[in-house]
């Protein structure tokens, strides 16, 4: 879906970017990850123009951007700014609808998938008609989202979206985010410097250095396979609980759910098929229930998991890992 | 009813017609240049906000412009633009530019960064990341802009008058020169009145939360517009000449409301400075002007004065008048100024003035000249026995009297001189001299009896019709009234007249003030 070749980007001496090519598959979320001035933010501008590039070229489903228009190109792009960077003189409403508004489409369209994507974002519709600055942090942030997703755009760039955010309403806002349906078919990349954030988020994950790509792999990949002593370092702080943000259960129990739509269940809720380890153990720690059951595509129970279940999978896994 | 007398309230009433114009073109005046500067300072900010390497220069030009002053920039004007409103508006936009200009960059560069990063990522081109984003969020600070130059253009804009465009100057500088407390105010309050109603309204407009500043983007034009309009309104009036009057002379009994009384003189007339009333009736801008009759100028640009045949204009002899309490100081002060008693008759002072108005030789060189070839020069003893202060008005012949006394008390006495001279009018150095700030200046009687005595009109008619009567009823009534001491009469006559060039007055066939009137009554 995005193909980034031989990118590279200087400013004055300093070589920002330096070479990088990478994929993002359709669908996929991948996370520029790395310190600052590592030039993963510069790595995502040069997506969509806001920064050209001195060498390389980026593909976006098979077409070079630089022959489009950039207005154009940023069009059909999502953008999220850390600073959510919504116009203040605008209302919500009408930051919502910015790019619908570009793209000339009706005003009854727009006002319908307004709505909708204040529904879908938990914003009440009295905010409709406010100023970002009589909105929370967090609200502002969801607004941003929701101007990004407008045009319900392909790809979606995400500029440490949940950085400026307090702890807590940062892990809400994860939560809403990883749930929305919207984002579950979009071709994502996200810049952050936050290695839990990451793990979280991303399918893959590209830990950047000084404008070169380090390691560019699954979140599990980068655990268990690190490309050197670097990787393993910057992996180094509460590496156990990256561990369990990596591994997937289905990876590790048997029988697995089905690959074809298989879920698990908790106390009634369904919980997706592909949840991480940490958000299972969660899950079944707060909750009153014994046991997950395990799904098939029909719907049908193929087994049982409790919290000790879980944790004797995952050292087994480990010293899988450990032999291989 | 004495002039005096009069309230404001009533001096306003009697003058409603006029206050009104004036106003009106006052308004005018300040929008006009306003929308102008606008539509030139805002490119200009949003330009130099884009391209941030000519922002210096351009804020500098601007800040210079703002420098200059005020009057020497309509002086710069005269030579472009000849005089009327065209200068005016010109001087009074390039006043108003710098704040524009200064507040739509600070605005603009003032925007949030992260929002114009917004506004590009969204897709919005380098026209609607302006219009939509970053004029929008810069317009208070703009209209913080815009609100400084109104303020600046309604106080500039008093100065207008001095080149014949109008506005409540023409009150103001006529007050000043007519020692007319009442004509001052009724300039001065209005004009305080409509800087501080704009300075209010635009701070409404200022302080409007952000969904009303997009109405009012849009009325605010409209209403500037109409407020430019205002200008046109009062010049709807034709005549086959047109007079240039001083803003002394048309308050005046002695000059325009004179000439209207008495002789029913009806043309059409605009206010201008004697600085450039002269030069204008040469450049054939004006016909008929309102000269003083021993002025330089009137040889240099070959005017020719018409004869007041029925002698409305009263005598002007010079005299220096002196503070008493400054003659018993110093006793030698009366003998000494009394030498240049009788010593200048009008076509000799006619030729002084134009060597310094025309040749522009320095009064101070013209003095010593004039001294040196009448053998009254005497070399400076530097004596040190007290000073003596002495003003003068702000026009040549002045500065050349005021020389020559300085001259003379150096060389024939013990004292030493301070001179104060180009005080803005008669008013001005009339005050200077009752509050102790001068001691002597040249005065005329006519000014003394018109300007400062202002008796009863039925006291004018007694002692204006002959010079002799008129010096003697002015320096007794200084006396008893200031005790101010008129001493010798120099010996010319600098009587207001009306002048025409003289090529258009053989033409015309006018000699006199009524052959004047009766060419303008002819169709």
């Amino acid at each position: 879906m995005i193909k980034v070749e031989h990118l590279s980007k200087s400013f004055a001496d300093t070589k920002a970017v330096n070479n990088i090519s990478f994929e993002v598959a359709e669908g996929q979320n991948l996370i520029l990850l790395g310190t600052s001035g590592c030039g993963k933010t510069t790595t995502l501008k040069m997506i969509n123009r806001l920064i050209e590039p001195d060498h390389g070229s980026v593909f976006i489903d098979g077409k070079n951007i630089i022959e489009q228009q950039p207005e154009i190109l940023r069009r059909g792009i999502g953008y999220v700014l850390q600073n959510n960077g919504l116009f203040p003189h605008y209302t919500v409403a009408e930051n919502i609808a910015v790019v619908a508004r570009l793209l000339k489409w009706e005003e009854k369209q727009i006002q319908h998938r307004v709505s909708e994507l204040l529904e879908k974002l938990h914003l009440d519709k009295k905010y409709l008609t406010a100023y970002p600055n009589e909105l929370s942090g967090g609200q502002q942030q969801r607004v941003g989202l929701a101007r990004a997703l407008v045009t319900d755009p392909a790809v979606l760039l995400m500029d440490e979206p949940f950085g400026a955010l307090d702890n807590i309403t940062r892990s809400k806002i994860q939560a809403e985010f990883k749930a929305l349906d919207e984002l579950k078919r979009k071709t994502i990349i996200m810049v952050t410097h936050d290695v839990q954030e990451a793990f979280e988020l991303g399918d893959r994950i590209c830990l950047m250095d000084k404008g070169k790509i380090v390691q560019n792999g699954t979140p599990a990949e980068l655990l268990f396979k690190p490309a050197n002593n670097f990787v393993k370092d910057f992996l180094k702080e509460q590496r156990l609980q990256l561990e369990f943000k990596a591994i997937k259960v289905k990876d590790i129990i048997s029988p697995p759910p089905s690959a074809d739509g298989g879920t698990f269940e908790l106390n009634g809720d369904i919980l997706p098929g592909d949840a991480s380890l940490w958000y299972m153990l969660e899950r079944l720690k707060f909750s009153k229930a014994e046991s997950i059951s395990v799904r098939n595509a029909h719907h049908k129970e193929v087994g049982k998991l409790d919290f000790e279940d879980l944790m004797s999978a995952f050292y087994q896994y480990k010293k899988q890992q450990a032999h291989e | 009813m004495n002039e005096q007398q009069q309230t404001l309230w009533q001096f306003m009433a009697q003058q409603s017609d006029k206050l009104l114009t004036q106003t009106l073109q006052h308004i005018g005046l300040t929008f006009i240049s306003l929308i102008i500067a606008v539509l030139i300072g805002l490119p200009l900010g949003i330009f130099i906000a884009r391209r941030k390497t000519f922002s210096g220069p351009v804020l500098g030009v601007a800040g210079v412009l703002q420098t200059i002053p005020s009057i020497a920039l309509l002086g710069f004007m005269i030579p472009l633009l000849g005089i009327g409103p065209k200068p005016a508006i010109v001087a009074l936009l390039l006043y108003a530019l710098l704040p524009i200009i200064r507040n739509t960059y600070t605005g603009i560069t003032g925007v949030d960064s992260s929002v114009k990063e917004a506004a590009v990522a969204m897709g919005m081109n380098k026209w609607q990341l302006l219009f939509k984003v970053e004029l929008p969020l810069a317009m208070p600070v703009i209209l913080a802009g815009i609100r400084t130059a109104t303020v600046i253009n309604v106080g500039v804009a008093t100065l207008a008058s001095y080149i014949a465009a109008g506005g409540l100057g023409e009150f103001i500088f006529g007050g000043i020169s007519l020692n007319n407390t009442n004509m001052i105010l009724a300039g001065a309050i209005p004009a305080a009145m409509l800087a501080i109603l704009f300075d209010f309204a635009l701070s409404l407009l200022q302080r409007l939360n952000l969904k009303k500043l997009k109405v009012a983007a849009k009325v605010l034009p409209v209403v500037v517009v109409l407020m430019a309009c205002f200008y046109f309104i009062p010049s709807a009036y034709g005549s086959k000449l047109t007079a240039g009057f001083t803003p002394e002379f048309m308050g005046r009994q002695d000059g325009n409301l004179g000439l209207r009384s008495k002789y029913g003189l009806n043309i059409h007339t605009i206010v201008i400075s004697d600085a450039v009333m002269y030069k204008a009736a040469f450049e054939k801008e004006l016909d008929v002007i309102s000269g003083y009759s021993t002025d330089g100028r009137l040889k240099a640009y070959d005017l020719v004065v018409l004869d007041d045949d029925k002698k409305i204009f009263p005598p002007y002899y010079a005299a220096p008048i002196v503070r008493e309490d400054a003659l018993q100081r110093f006793p030698q002060l009366e003998p000494t100024l009394n030498l240049l008693a009788g010593k200048i008759n009008d076509s000799v002072m006619t030729d002084l003035n134009y060597r310094t108005d025309y040749l522009h030789q320095s009064p101070e060189r013209v003095a010593k000249d004039f001294l040196v070839a009448h053998h009254l020069l005497k070399p400076a003893r530097g004596g040190n026995a007290g000073i003596v202060r002495i003003g003068s008005k702000i026009f040549g012949e002045q500065y050349i009297l005021a020389s020559m006394y300085s001259m003379l008390i150096k060389g024939y006495t013990d004292y030493d001189v301070a001179t104060k001279t180009g005080l803005g009018g008669t008013k001005i150095c009339f005050d200077a001299m009752t509050n102790n700030q001068i001691d002597l200046y040249p005065e005329y009687t006519g000014t003394g009896l018109l300007a400062i005595l202002q008796p009863s009109q039925q006291q004018i008619d007694a002692v204006t019709g002959d010079k002799e009567k008129t010096y003697n009823y002015v320096k007794d009534e200084f006396e008893k009234r200031y005790r101010i001491k008129w001493l010798q009469p120099i010996g010319f006559n600098n009587a207001y007249a009306l002048m025409m060039r003289r090529k258009q007055a053989a033409q015309l066939g006018v000699k006199t003030i009524s052959n004047l009137k009766q060419y303008l009554e002819t169709k």
